[in-house]
Parts: structure tokens; C-alpha cells; sequence
């Protein structure tokens, strides 16, 4: 087990630092910093100064190494425009867009397993339709149009929930959370659920093919020619086998919720990591990109890792020989 | 042994003109039409049969599992004198795993790969008797044992997975004896497992009906699994009972001619340096069989009456066959 771990952790290592010569470059090769950010009337002499004292003089190469070189202690760059280590600006909104995330995927699990499950255990019904239908719409619209309608119908013309911001928040641990409070979960609601659409619609489709090819799997038909309740062979001996697929799916998803969560947080002003990196992108504010795309790249490195641990949880076949 | 019932207690099994038919788009597929057995208490019938003559359908049938489209439009299934085929799915559920058990064919796909065998064993005592866990895991451990599984404790805890093929088997057998059921229908429960398996296997399951009295249908195509195991063979094709007797009397003098085919098909009966004997033609679609008897466009004995489809009809004592020129001469040097 910690061998199987160690090797993970060292692959992880050779992707991080392969992304980074790879964001880096790519981050420099969008566009210059010091148009935007020097003023216009500066005279020669206060530009050399200010791109001097930003390291922007200096060749790629060398760039890089002094990255690395800070990377390696936790430093990975200062923001050009707000002037404070870019970590620590992206970790002062990380905490909204993880509470963002998890109630995403926790909606789209809750919504989307009992849907899937109706769906595939009454494939022909009216309803299974319906909800198959809809599936459809949910993976096709696109996010930013649905943020859009939502507020149009729910802020605008039904006044029901707030349109923006994170609403009353209650701070534990040192980080404020909107879900504590009755204000705050109102305003988590809609953008939420405008992030959790197209997950929804995943878990369905996924719940449904799993129950349909585990319906005729053998061990289905022996547990009911053992006698068993329906209820018992739905829920232990369909469930179990589904929750596999669903499980990596929606855990490999969660990455992409949070670096996809730049549209629905633009849309609903919510104060997390992806305003954070549209804002920074528009400024080219370089060290807070390159940071959050380190960010971004080790979550989805975690993840996996986590995934695959779970995975072995659920599946006895693939679980670790412990003894 | 053609049934002398000395006492009048019914069969444990009797299925009478049982019709079992699937409703699907490109037409009604006959996999059961008119199929008629009796099982004794504490006897095996072999039914054997080509793949697709409705073998399986006949045992999901008996067990209230046949999935939709398929439907029992037809006949009846008296177990111990009640009708299956009237019972509601409760009703059904109650005796199924219970005084009703089934063996699938193929070990590597019954047991659920995600359980372990104590849940699922458990799971199975508790469906039908309010007994405490332990209790349960007792009797599991028990049936274990009895199917020849060394250190059963230990074997509880792991998963199908962490089993060969023939353990496997002696599981969904031990999960079948949990209850010490009236009646096993057993769908080829030995095709998937290597020759020495399959004869430890039937050995245990020859005692364990003599020793507990429980009926047994064995669905094969392997006739000398039927030779060695069953008191009485029944034999199908597409989707019909065509013979059934005392298997010992079936297998010397058989009276239909697919029956005659098919025992003439056995390899170890030809001759060594002849070419192998087999019955020419192929299994009619199910969709559309032929007017009369199905087996007349195969039949070396096929005449013009043979386009009125035959009724069961016993020919001599004991000996039944769906044929309107059986081969009666045979009986009478045999």
C-alpha cells in the first residue's frame, strides 16, 4: 500500500512539474503585462524600472528557474496588480468555490441517482422518458444561457432568490460559509444548481445504463431466485455495483467543477477562484494564473488519487492486497 | 422405476402443458409450447435438450422468473399440488430461495462480485426466517461444510472473486440448500466446470438428495451427466417435450427419433475410424416453426402424416413420446 502510494506520489511530481513548464510558457506567450499594467505617460526610465522590479527583463529560462526555485519553498509569485502572494490570494476564495462545488455535486448526486435508478428500473415508462428528455437538455444547454434564465425567472421575475453574492455567511475555522445561514444557502441555491446541470444530467444517464446492463447480469436474477425483497435486490445488489461507475465519474468530475466554475461564478457574482482568474486573466496578471493553474493541476492529481482509493473501497476486486 | 407411487402424496413437481411464450417485435417466440413432466420426491429428471429447445425458459419458468417479454400464456406448474403459475409474485417470492431453489449454469456470473458470501448467504436465510444473524451465519457455515468447502469460517469473509469456478458452483449450491428445499431446478450447473469437478460435484449432489429428499430438475445437454444422475429424462426440442421415460429404458430403446439422433450423436457410441453420426439439418427458428412436427424436415422416419403435429402418448408403461412412428421395434429386441 504506501509503495503503491509512494509511486503514485512521485508520477504526481513529474506531472506537476511538466505542467508548469507548460503553463509558463503558455502564460508568456499570451501577451505583455507591461502594457497594461505601467501607465501610458510613464517615461522610459520608470518602465525599465517597473518591468526590473516585476523580473519581466530577464530571459524565459531564467524566469522559470526562479519560479521553480521559489515554487519549491511554497512561493509560487506575487500578484502584479493586488500585490500579495498569489497563493494566498487564491486560497482567500477557495473556500466559496469548494462550498460551490460540493453542493454542486452533492445536488447532482442526491438529484441524479433516484432519477437515473426510476429511469433505468422502469425503462419505459412516461417518466423514465421524461426524465431522459431532460437529461438531454441539461447536457446541452449551455451553462452561461441557464445562469442567465435563472436569475431572469427566479431574481427578476418571481423575486424568489437573490441574484448575486454569497449572502450571510458564518465563519468557522477561520473561512466564512454561506450554507450555516438561511440568507446564505438562498443565495448558494441557484448558482448551484446552474453548476450542477449538466452533472445531473450525467449521474442519470450513467445511474441508468448501470442499472439496466446489472439488471441482466446473472447474479441479479440468482438474488432474486434466492427470494429476496426487491427493495433488497435493488439497493444491495444493483446499488453496489452502480455506485462504482458513478462514484469515479462524479469524483473525477469534481475537478472540473471547480476549474469550471469561472462561468457560473462570473454570472452570479460569486466571490470565488474563477472570478478570481477571469479578473486576472483580463489584467494578465501573471503570477495569479500561472498559481491557480498549479492549483487547479494538483487538485485534479488529489482527486484521482482519492478516486482510486475509493474506487478499491467499492470494488473488492481491485482492492489492495493489505495482508 | 416409472413412478409406482405407493403412496398418494401428489409429485413434488408436475408441469402440465406448460406454454411459455415471448412477446417480442419481431414476432411470438414459442420457447416453451407444451411441455409436460413429473418429478417425484427425491428424484432428479434429466431434461435435456439442443441449446435454444427451451430448456432454461422451462426452469425460469417453474421459478416465476421468466423477465418480460416473455409470459406464461399456458399449462400448469402444480408444485405439491398448488399452481405456481397462479401465485401472486409475493406468493412466489415465499418460495422461491425457500422451498424452491435454483442453480445457475455459469458459476463466475451468480455470485454478486461485490458482496461478500456471508452477506449473501444471510441475506438468503434471513429472506425467509426471522433468525438473528448469528444464527444465520450458523447455518451458512453449515451448508458450507456440507458442500465440501474446507475451513468454512474463513471462506465466509472473502469474496467470489478470492473462489475457483467449482467453489464458486459449491457456493450457489450451499446458497441453494439453505432451506432444504422441496425441489432444485439446476440449469446446468456442471457445463462450465473442467471433468474431475464436475464428477465431485454431482456425487455431492446425488447424496444430498438422497439424504435429504429433496426433488431435482437437472437441465443439461449432456447426456451422460443424465445417464449417471437422473432417475427419468425428458427430452425437448424446440420448445416441446418429445419423449420421457425411465432414463435407463430411454437411453437403450429410445422411441423418438431425435432422441435416437441424439444419443447416436455421442461420440464414445461410434465407431473408432467412422465418421462421427449426426442428426442433419439445424433447430427450427422458434419464430416460425413448421406446420406439424417440428422435427419432421430432419427426420429419417418422416412421412406425410407427420404435417399433423403428434400428442404425448405412451407408447408402453411408463414410456411417453411425441412421435407418430416411434421406434417400437428397437424396445422389443432391446
Amino acid at each position: 500500500m504506501s509503495v503503491y502510494l509512494l509511486r503514485r506520489l512521485i508520477q504526481a511530481l513529474g506531472v506537476v512539474l511538466a505542467m508548469s513548464v507548460i503553463v509558463f510558457i503558455g502564460v508568456f506567450a499570451i501577451g505583455d503585462p507591461v502594457e497594461i499594467l505601467i501607465s501610458p505617460d510613464a517615461d522610459q526610465m520608470e518602465r525599465e524600472r517597473a518591468i526590473a522590479a516585476l523580473g519581466l527583463d530577464l530571459p524565459l529560462w531564467q524566469q522559470y528557474a526562479i519560479f521553480l526555485g521559489k515554487a519549491v519553498q511554497g512561493d509560487l509569485g506575487r500578484s502584479f496588480v493586488f500585490n500579495e502572494p498569489a497563493l494566498q490570494l487564491i486560497l482567500q476564495r477557495m473556500p466559496a468555490t469548494l462550498e460551490l462545488a460540493f453542493a454542486a455535486t452533492f445536488g447532482a448526486i442526491l438529484i441524479g441517482l433516484p432519477l437515473g435508478l426510476y429511469a433505468g428500473l422502469k425503462p419505459n415508462s412516461v417518466g423514465s422518458k421524461a426524465i431522459m428528455a431532460g437529461s438531454i437538455l441539461g447536457f446541452s444547454l449551455p451553462t452561461f444561457w441557464v445562469g442567465l434564465m435563472l436569475i431572469m425567472v427566479f431574481a427578476v421575475q418571481l423575486g424568489w432568490l437573490p441574484s448575486t453574492g454569497r449572502g450571510e455567511t458564518v465563519e468557522i475555522l477561520g473561512t466564512r460559509w454561506s450554507f450555516l445561514t438561511a440568507d446564505g444557502l438562498s443565495h448558494l441555491l441557484m448558482p448551484a444548481l446552474n453548476l450542477a446541470l449538466f452533472k445531473i444530467s450525467l449521474v442519470i444517464r450513467l445511474t441508468r445504463a448501470g442499472v439496466r446492463e446489472t439488471m441482466l447480469m446473472d447474479y441479479v436474477k440468482f438474488a432474486r431466485a434466492k427470494g429476496l425483497s426487491p427493495f433488497r435486490v435493488t439497493f444491495v445488489h444493483v446499488f453496489k455495483n452502480i455506485l462504482i461507475p458513478v462514484v469515479t465519474v462524479t469524483g473525477l468530475e469534481f475537478g472540473s467543477t471547480i476549474a469550471f466554475s469561472v462561468v457560473t461564478e462570473s454570472i452570479f457574482a460569486w466571490p470565488g477562484m474563477g472570478k478570481l482568474i477571469i479578473d486576472s486573466i483580463n489584467v494578465l496578471d501573471r503570477p495569479v494564473i500561472v498559481a491557480y493553474l498549479m492549483i487547479v493541476v494538483m487538485m485534479f492529481i488529489t482527486i484521482n488519487l482519492v478516486v482510486d482509493l475509493m474506487y478499491s473501497v467499492l470494488d473488492p476486486r481491485v482492492r489492495l492486497e493489505s495482508k | 422405476m416409472a413412478e409406482p407411487s405407493p403412496h398418494s402424496a401428489p409429485p413434488t413437481l408436475e408441469v402440465r402443458n406448460l406454454q411459455t411464450h415471448f412477446f417480442t417485435r419481431a414476432g411470438v417466440v414459442r420457447a416453451v409450447d407444451d411441455v409436460s413432466f413429473t418429478i417425484g420426491r427425491g428424484k432428479v429428471l434429466g431434461l435435456v435438450g439442443e441449446s435454444g429447445s427451451g430448456k432454461t425458459v422451462t426452469g425460469f419458468s417453474i421459478m416465476g422468473l421468466v423477465d418480460p417479454p416473455g409470459r406464461i400464456v399456458g399449462g400448469s406448474i402444480l408444485f405439491q399440488g398448488r399452481d405456481l403459475a397462479k401465485l401472486s409474485e409475493e406468493e412466489m417470492r415465499h418460495l422461491r430461495g425457500n422451498r424452491i431453489a435454483m442453480i445457475f449454469q455459469d458459476p463466475m456470473m451468480t455470485l454478486n462480485p461485490v458482496l461478500r458470501i456471508d452477506t449473501q448467504m444471510i441475506e438468503t436465510v434471513q429472506a425467509h426466517e426471522k433468525v438473528s444473524e448469528e444464527e444465520a451465519r450458523g447455518r451458512a457455515r453449515d451448508a458450507l461444510g456440507m458442500v465440501g468447502i474446507p475451513s468454512p469460517d474463513e471462506r465466509l469473509k472473502s469474496y467470489p472473486h478470492q473462489f475457483s469456478g467449482g467453489m464458486r458452483q459449491r457456493v450457489a449450491i450451499a446458497i441453494a440448500l439453505l432451506h432444504r428445499p422441496d425441489l432444485i431446478v439446476a440449469d446446468e450447473p456442471t457445463t462450465a466446470l473442467d471433468v474431475t469437478i464436475q464428477g465431485q460435484i454431482l456425487a455431492e449432489v446425488q447424496k444430498l438428495c438422497a439424504t435429504t429428499g429433496t426433488a431435482m430438475l437437472w437441465i443439461t445437454h449432456d447426456l451422460s451427466v443424465v445417464a449417471g444422475l437422473a432417475d427419468d429424462i425428458a427430452v425437448m426440442y424446440a420448445g416441446r417435450v418429445v419423449e420421457f421415460g425411465d432414463v435407463g429404458e430411454v437411453l437403450d430403446a429410445p422411441l423418438h427419433p431425435y432422441t435416437h439422433g441424439l444419443i447416436g450423436s455421442v461420440p464414445s457410441r461410434n465407431k473408432r475410424g467412422e465418421p462421427l453420426r449426426q442428426i442433419p439439418g439445424m433447430t427450427p427458428s422458434l419464430l416460425k416453426l413448421p406446420e406439424g412436427c417440428s422435427f419432421r424436415a430432419r427426420c429419417p422416419r418422416a412421412q406425410e402424416d407427420c404435417l399433423v403435429m403428434p400428442a404425448l402418448h405412451d407408447w408402453l408403461p411408463g414410456r411417453l413420446a411425441r412421435c407418430h412412428h416411434p421406434h417400437l421395434d428397437e424396445v422389443a429386441t432391446a
